[in-house]
Order: C-alpha cells, then sequence, then structure tokens
C-alpha cells in the first residue's frame, strides 16, 4: 500500500466568482514509504496547493487523499492528526517563529500533539541534532539568530513532531551557495536515518537530480510526468516545451551524445559524468 | 478564509461616475447624505432614492458587488427598523402584548430602512470607481486648507495610502502564517474563547515582526528615493475640473433643489 495516494484530487480558486481559477486539476499520483520524490514545475503550476492539500490544510474541491489508504478527510475532526503525520514545511518558514526561546519554539508542534515533557525534550534535542543547531543556540531568542539559523529552527520545528512524510515547499528559497548544500546534505541525511518519506518542492534541477528517486512534473495544473528521476530527465525536450530545464550536466551530456560519443544516457550529476568520461576515454585508450 | 473579506473594492471601468474628478465625488457625497436625512415625506425620500439607483446603473459595478456590500449591514437595517417599528409613539393600529404598531412607528421604519441603504449604496458607488490613491490624493487636496492650522495634511494623505496599500498584503501574509501554525498543529477552530485568542498568538507575533519589517524595509526604500514629505513635492497626476464635473454638480444642486421643494410642498411625515 502507498503511503500517499490522490484520486482525481482537484482544487478550485474563488469558485462560483468571476475570478475562478483552476489550481490543481485531477491528479493522480501513488507515494511509497520511504521514497524521496522531487516536485518540480513553474511557478503557478499548482505545486505549493497541491502540496497543501496533501497534508489537509486545504481541503480538496473534488477527489481524493489517502494517507496510508484511508482518505484523511473522512473524519474532517482528525485532520490535525493527519497534520502531524504529514510534516509541511513552508515557504521562508523562519517567518513563523514566534516564542521567546529556540526551544520553545520547536515544542510547539510536539506540545500540540499532547506528548509527555520527557518526550518532547528528547524531540526537540533530536530534531535541533539533524539540522545542526548546537545547544547554547536553543536557549536564544529565535529573532537573535542569523537567516540560515533561522531557517533551520523553523524545519527543526516541523521535523520535531515527527512526521512519516516530510513535505519541504523550497527550502533553499534565499540561502547562499553554501548554505543550500548544508541544508540539502542534512535533509539527505534526516531521511536515510529516519527512513520516511520526503517530498521536496524546488526550482532547482541540479538539487532534484542528485538527491530525488522520483520526480513529479507539475504543468498548468495537471501532473504532467512522474517518473524516475532519470527517466524525467532524459526527456529534456519536453521539459524544455513546458518552460523547465534538466541540470546542465545532463544538457552537456546529451549534446555529447548528439556529436557521436557514446557516453550513456540519463547522467544527472557531475560525478556521474565525471566517472562516465573517464571510462569511455579509458577504454579508448586515450589516457595513458 | 481571511483573502475573502473584500474592504470596499476598486472595480476599474470607465463610466461617467469612474471619470467624474474624486474631488468632486467626495463633496456631492456628502453632500448627499446629509440631503438623505433631509427628507421629510415620502416624495422627497423617492427622489434620493432613485437619485441613488441612478448613480448605481451609471457606475456600470455589477450589482451582485452593491448586494455583497449591503449583505454586511442587513442586520443593522432589521433591528433599526424593528426598533423604530415597535417603539414608536401615536395611536396603535396593531397591538400584541407589549409590541404595538403604530402609523407612525411604520413610516419611520420605511424611512430609517431607505436611509441607509442609499447611504451604504451611495458610498460603495464611491469606492467601487474610485481608486484608493486618487481618493487620498482628492483627500490631500480637499484637506490642504487645514495646513493654515498647521496640521500636516501631506503626511496624513500619505499615511492612508500606505496604510490602504498594506492591507491586502497583511491579510495574505496572515493567511500564510495561520497555515504554517495549523500544519504544526495549531487549532484555531475549537474551544472557548480564551483559548481561541491564546491560540491567537502565535499568528499575531510572527504578523507584528513582519509588519516592522516591511516597516523599516518601505522607510529605506522612501528615503532612498528623497522622499521627505510634502513640501516643495509635485505630483505627476494633477487633478482638473472638467465640463462633466459640473454637469454632475449642477445635477446635484438640481436634486437638493427638488428635494427641498418637495420638503416644502408636500406635508411632513417624520
Amino acid at each position: 500500500m502507498s503511503i500517499l495516494e490522490t484520486r482525481d484530487l482537484s482544487y478550485v480558486y474563488g469558485q462560483g466568482t468571476p475570478f475562478e481559477k483552476c489550481a490543481v486539476d485531477k491528479v493522480n499520483i501513488k507515494i511509497e514509504q520511504g521514497e524521496f520524490v522531487g516536485i518540480i514545475g513553474h511557478t503557478g503550476s499548482g505545486k505549493s496547493t497541491l502540496v497543501q492539500m496533501l497534508n489537509g490544510l486545504i481541503k480538496p474541491v473534488s477527489g481524493q487523499v489517502l494517507l496510508e489508504g484511508r482518505d484523511i478527510w473522512e473524519n474532517p475532526k482528525d485532520i490535525r492528526s493527519v497534520r502531524f503525520k504529514v510534516g509541511m514545511v513552508f515557504q521562508y518558514p523562519e517567518y513563523q517563529l514566534f516564542e521567546e526561546t529556540v526551544y520553545k519554539d520547536i515544542s510547539f508542534g510536539p506540545s500540540n500533539m499532547g506528548l509527555s515533557e520527557e518526550e518532547i525534550d528528547a524531540r526537540v534535542r533530536n530534531a535541533a541534532k539533524f539540522v545542526d543547531l548546537k545547544d547554547e543556540l536553543l536557549y536564544k531568542s529565535p529573532f537573535d539568530l542569523s537567516g540560515g539559523e533561522k531557517r533551520r529552527a523553523a524545519i527543526a520545528g516541523v521535523i520535531a513532531m515527527d512526521p512519516d512524510v516530510l513535505i519541504l515547499d523550497e527550502p533553499t528559497a534565499g540561502l547562499d551557495p553554501m548554505g543550500r548544500e548544508v541544508l540539502l546534505s542534512q535533509l539527505v541525511q534526516y531521511h536515510k536515518q529516519r527512513k520516511n518519506t520526503v517530498l521536496l518542492v524546488s526550482h532547482s534541477m541540479e538539487d532534484i537530480a542528485k538527491i530525488a528517486d522520483r520526480v513529479l512534473v507539475m504543468n498548468s495544473s495537471k501532473a504532467e510526468m512522474f517518473d524516475t528521476t532519470k527517466n524525467v530527465f532524459s526527456k529534456g525536450e519536453e521539459l524544455e516545451k513546458i518552460g523547465l530545464k534538466v541540470p546542465q550536466i545532463t544538457k552537456i551530456m546529451s549534446a555529447l551524445r548528439a556529436k557521436g560519443y557514446p557516453v550513456s544516457d540519463g547522467i544527472l550529476t557531475v560525478e556521474q559524468a565525471f566517472t562516465e568520461i573517464l571510462t569511455i576515454l579509458n577504454k579508448e585508450g586515450k589516457i595513458w | 478564509m481571511v483573502r475573502d473579506v473584500t474592504l470596499g473594492q476598486y472595480f476599474p471601468g470607465n463610466g461617467l461616475i469612474h471619470r467624474t474628478d474624486p474631488r468632486v465625488k467626495i463633496v456631492l457625497l456628502i453632500a448627499f447624505i446629509v440631503l438623505i436625512f433631509c427628507t421629510f415625506n415620502y416624495y422627497a425620500l423617492a427622489l434620493t432614492a432613485a437619485v441613488t439607483l441612478l448613480i448605481v446603473l451609471l457606475s456600470g459595478v455589477p450589482i451582485k458587488m452593491y448586494l455583497k456590500s449591503l449583505k454586511v449591514i442587513i442586520f443593522i437595517v432589521v433591528l433599526t427598523s424593528l426598533l423604530n417599528l415597535f417603539y414608536s409613539g401615536g395611536e396603535p393600529i396593531w397591538q400584541w402584548g407589549f409590541l404595538k404598531v403604530t402609523a407612525e412607528g411604520i413610516n419611520r421604519a420605511v424611512f430609517i430602512t431607505v436611509r441607509i441603504i442609499s447611504l451604504i449604496l451611495a458610498t460603495s458607488a464611491l469606492t467601487f470607481t474610485t481608486s484608493p490613491t486618487d481618493l487620498t490624493d482628492a483627500l490631500e487636496r480637499l484637506m490642504k486648507p487645514l495646513k493654515v492650522f498647521h496640521i500636516k495634511v501631506h503626511e496624513i494623505a500619505m499615511m492612508m495610502t500606505i496604510a490602504l496599500r498594506f492591507i491586502p498584503t497583511l491579510l495574505e501574509e496572515t493567511d500564510k502564517i495561520m497555515q504554517a501554525q495549523k500544519a504544526r498543529g495549531a487549532d484555531m477552530e475549537s474551544g472557548n474563547m480564551f483559548k481561541r485568542v491564546k491560540a491567537l498568538v502565535p499568528v499575531l507575533i510572527p504578523l507584528f515582526v513582519s509588519s516592522f519589517r516591511r516597516a523599516y524595509d518601505l522607510a529605506t526604500a522612501m528615503e532612498c528615493r528623497c522622499y521627505q514629505g510634502g513640501d516643495g513635492r509635485t505630483r505627476m497626476k494633477i487633478l482638473h475640473m472638467r465640463k462633466s464635473d459640473y454637469t454632475v454638480t449642477a445635477f446635484m444642486i438640481l436634486v437638493t433643489g427638488g428635494v427641498i421643494l418637495c420638503n416644502i410642498l408636500f406635508q411632513t411625515v417624520v
């Protein structure tokens, strides 16, 4: 059984007014336990609306979201428990910090779950460790942290709920290259250790190519493709048609192939390209 | 949802009322409101109601928008007309217990209902057909004489413009923060009064913080563009009175004359 499944999921903004706009149109996807799924698409393609429906922040106009096989809106009073299972980190999450100390802010989620003090304490410290926040920072005011630290504290606030599915909406937006790198590697680390499902919305094809198992491509409210990362990025032309790009290195490799070099299809990272080129050069005896 | 709130939304268009000078519109609206409350018999009331309808139809804004703004005040209308209906002096026509209906009561209820509805429709017509910037521009110009009393008219108008400009932004921001806190299990829909107020803290604090941040950013941006208040500041759009503005004004003077005439000619009802 898939951990998350959608059936003809649709959402319309401003229904019944002249400003009616369809944001998500009959999306059917299945996400398996333990997957790392990347979600890409143009601004306004419906990515954010889709992920907000997955944890019940927005109620779909039609269609269903199934969490472990059960419709999350089956009992609307239980929607909070769905939100604890499907954690959601919004864009620029540092703007949601509000408590006196970072510690208290991270514990907001777990204490809403009604856990015991010791359990909350353990979770807060664990979550802080995942995002690499030092202990002394925990007792500072969140408003005294640096931008990158605030971001990590806010993400820790969601990780502390220990969700089975973690959704992140552009978590690296506005961070410097170093901060992006660190945050992404922490995410991968977290995913490996916790073995849960992670959905990552991103505009960076390079990031997605590096870490996602499968990629969902959204285009004008519809799920255009949902396939393994390799397969999705091998359709460079189709992606470009809907205004998206493939990672630079993938483009270079396909250009090389077009020139007659026998490099293989679906190279996604610089490291892969490096070994690939090396093997070919070796085979042709050009390295000595 | 929060973003569904409409606060006198501007509805773009190019009709006669849209093109009328905003200063003229404001002055005439105030005069017209006074006029609505100076109607003392049904003829005068009918005249003002007819003019209101004419304004609504000429504005070119969908009737649906007007109905929406009426919906907000329907409770007040019903309450005041009921109070007037049952608590007026005079000979009772119908009585049941302590409730009695008099001819005077009926008259008063009808008058108050028509007056409030006309008032709201006319004011809505102003806000629907005038963009917020035009409105504050016009107010600034109209309040200029207050400078004699050392009142900083330009600064007040600028503050109003900024406040209006940021209402939608703040609403959107509130919505976003609420969603984010709900995602962390904040419960805003259940519980008693006390609990609900407490549940607002995680929304209000980030909202305050970001408002201050925005205010600082805006102040810096304005200073970078050498803003220094109203002294010596020229305007991009200078308001000019046109022929149609004089026509509209003349029409409203005629209506005023009509109402006065009705008040004199016919018997006073309320």
